[in-house]
């Protein structure tokens, strides 16, 4: 059983179609990569799972839930869709963080929000909280973050703060974690510690999307790869059917581009 | 009452409790337009159209009148079309009507501050708070208010201190502020008459309390500076 069905999404921002009939499916702790060149529809088709966008058309299922159905919006009040986008996670190229938080309160922030939202959270408050923040400080120990706990994100690098982001995914413990070029933002000597992270994740059998244009670490980390182009899934498949057998001349001429 | 040593200390007691008036119309515009503007700022960033051009309407006429027209009109109308001054003709009535010009006045133009530091937090905040499942109401107020207020003190600052010098036009309607206070030792009160420096003096309370404040907004832009 798929832990992810997309089916059929399509989106038109104004009469520019970006996404076209898009349809994969994921299994449980599979890592799947989507590669192709910008202006492809990979950041749409992320923005779609996380409900960022709407999609015109299609449907998505996650654990045999349908999540979204084009043709029955009115499902979609905002408390569905929150509780419907907490199946993923998402990193941002530009990572996002809150500035007036600590890389902890980062960490913690939504969590808090959400355990203050339920009935039970005054008389346990205290319990609660407290097992947030150890959460947390696990996550950034993960993270190889702990001694940067108290800092705010202006204090940190790059790759650290992308490490922060991704903790502050983790801690809502997401179904798919999704990844927008998670290091495209990123100066060349900062992107090996954030690969290393989202390696390690992958070890621990989390269930990832990720949109990248580093080809070599897609390869070595991904058990499925989708080349899109010009809004459409135009080649998918493991990493050595993709990457080394590529059917499609228009993923030779891609593909080549990056071994010059 | 001829001396200057002798007429000081009367004509600091009054110039006191015209400037304790001065500070209350202060304070009331500030509690009462601060929130208000921020009401206003989402209006006139609404998406139901006719609300938006409402409301920026709005905004246009009171930010494109003078001030002093708006007290004077919101002061005597009632009473002269209407036949019925709602607000009366003491000091409370007139305070009433002062504060009501101030505020709506001075909201109009902190919405438009507002309005431009919220649309200056960049969109990834919003995103950010939506994928991690908070409501609209928590990124509001969770993520993106702490950031407006840093961003919106400088010209804030600005606004306040004006609205601190405004505060003497009430002046028109006679409300019984610090410059009213100064301008009767010209006509005559409490045994001086024809003298005009209590009215220059009062410029020295205006500059003290303006540089009282000035610091504290100075300091308040100073705690803020631990994020960027």
């Amino acid at each position: 059983m798929s832990i992810l069905d997309v089916s059929h999404i399509s989106k038109s921002f104004g009469n520019t179609e970006v996404l076209k009939d898009i349809c994969f499916s994921l299994e449980e702790s599979e890592v799947l990569s989507i590669i192709g060149s910008s202006g492809s529809g990979k950041t749409t088709l992320l923005r779609c799972l996380n409900f960022l966008e709407t999609p015109d058309s299609g449907t998505i299922t996650v654990k045999s839930n349908k999540i979204f159905d084009a043709e029955d919006l009115d499902y979609l009040t905002d408390a569905n869709k929150r509780k419907n986008r907490l199946h993923f996670g998402l990193v941002f190229q530009s990572f996002n963080l809150f500035p007036q938080y600590t890389a902890l309160e980062n960490v913690t922030l939504a969590k808090e929000l959400a355990a203050k939202r339920e009935d039970n959270f005054k008389e346990n408050k205290k319990a609660i909280l407290e097992s947030i923040k150890q959460e947390g400080l696990d996550l950034l120990a993960q993270m190889g973050l702990s001694d940067r706990k108290d800092n705010y994100p202006h204090q940190l690098s790059g790759g650290q703060c992308q490490r922060v982001a991704i903790a502050r995914a983790l801690a809502l413990k997401p179904d798919i974690l999704c990844f927008d070029e998670p290091t495209s933002a990123l100066d060349p000597e900062l992107t090996g510690e954030v690969l290393k992270v989202i390696k390690e994740l992958a070890e621990t059998k989390m269930t990832m999307i990720i949109v990248t244009h580093e080809m070599s670490f897609a390869k070595e980390v991904s058990d499925k790869v989708i080349f899109m182009d010009d809004g459409y899934v135009l080649e998918s498949g493991t990493p050595d059917e993709v990457f080394n057998h590529p059917k499609e001349d228009r993923t030779i001429q891609f593909l080549s581009s990056f071994n010059k | 009452m001829d001396t200057f040593v002798e007429q000081f200390p009367v004509v600091i007691n009054a110039l006191n409790i015209g400037f304790l008036q001065t500070l209350k119309l202060f304070f009331v515009t500030l509690i009462g337009a601060l929130p208000l503007g921020l009401i206003i700022s989402f209006g006139s960033k609404s998406k139901f159209v006719p609300l938006k051009l409402l409301v920026r309407f709005i905004i246009w006429v009171v930010r494109g009148t003078p001030l002093m027209i708006q007290l004077l009109i919101i002061y005597y109308f009632p009473g002269l079309v209407f036949h019925n001054n709602v607000w009366g003709s003491n000091e409370t009535g007139r305070f009433i009507a002062t504060a009501i010009a101030f505020i709506i006045n001075y909201s109009c133009y902190f919405s438009e501050i507002f309005r431009g530091g919220i649309n200056g937090i960049p969109v990834g905040q919003d995103e950010a708070g939506l994928v991690l499942g908070m409501t609209k109401k928590e990124i509001f107020f969770k993520v993106k208010l702490l950031q407006m207020i840093k961003r919106i003190l400088p010209p804030i600052s600005n606004e306040i201190l004006t609205l601190v010098k405004d505060t003497s036009l009430a002046r028109i309607i006679a409300l019984q502020e610090v410059i009213w206070a100064g301008q009767a030792f010209m006509k005559g009160s409490q045994g001086i008459s024809g003298e005009i420096w209590p009215l220059f003096f009062t410029a020295i309370y205006y500059l003290i309390f303006n540089g009282i404040l000035t610091v504290i907004l100075g300091k308040l832009e100073q705690k803020l500076e631990y994020f960027k």
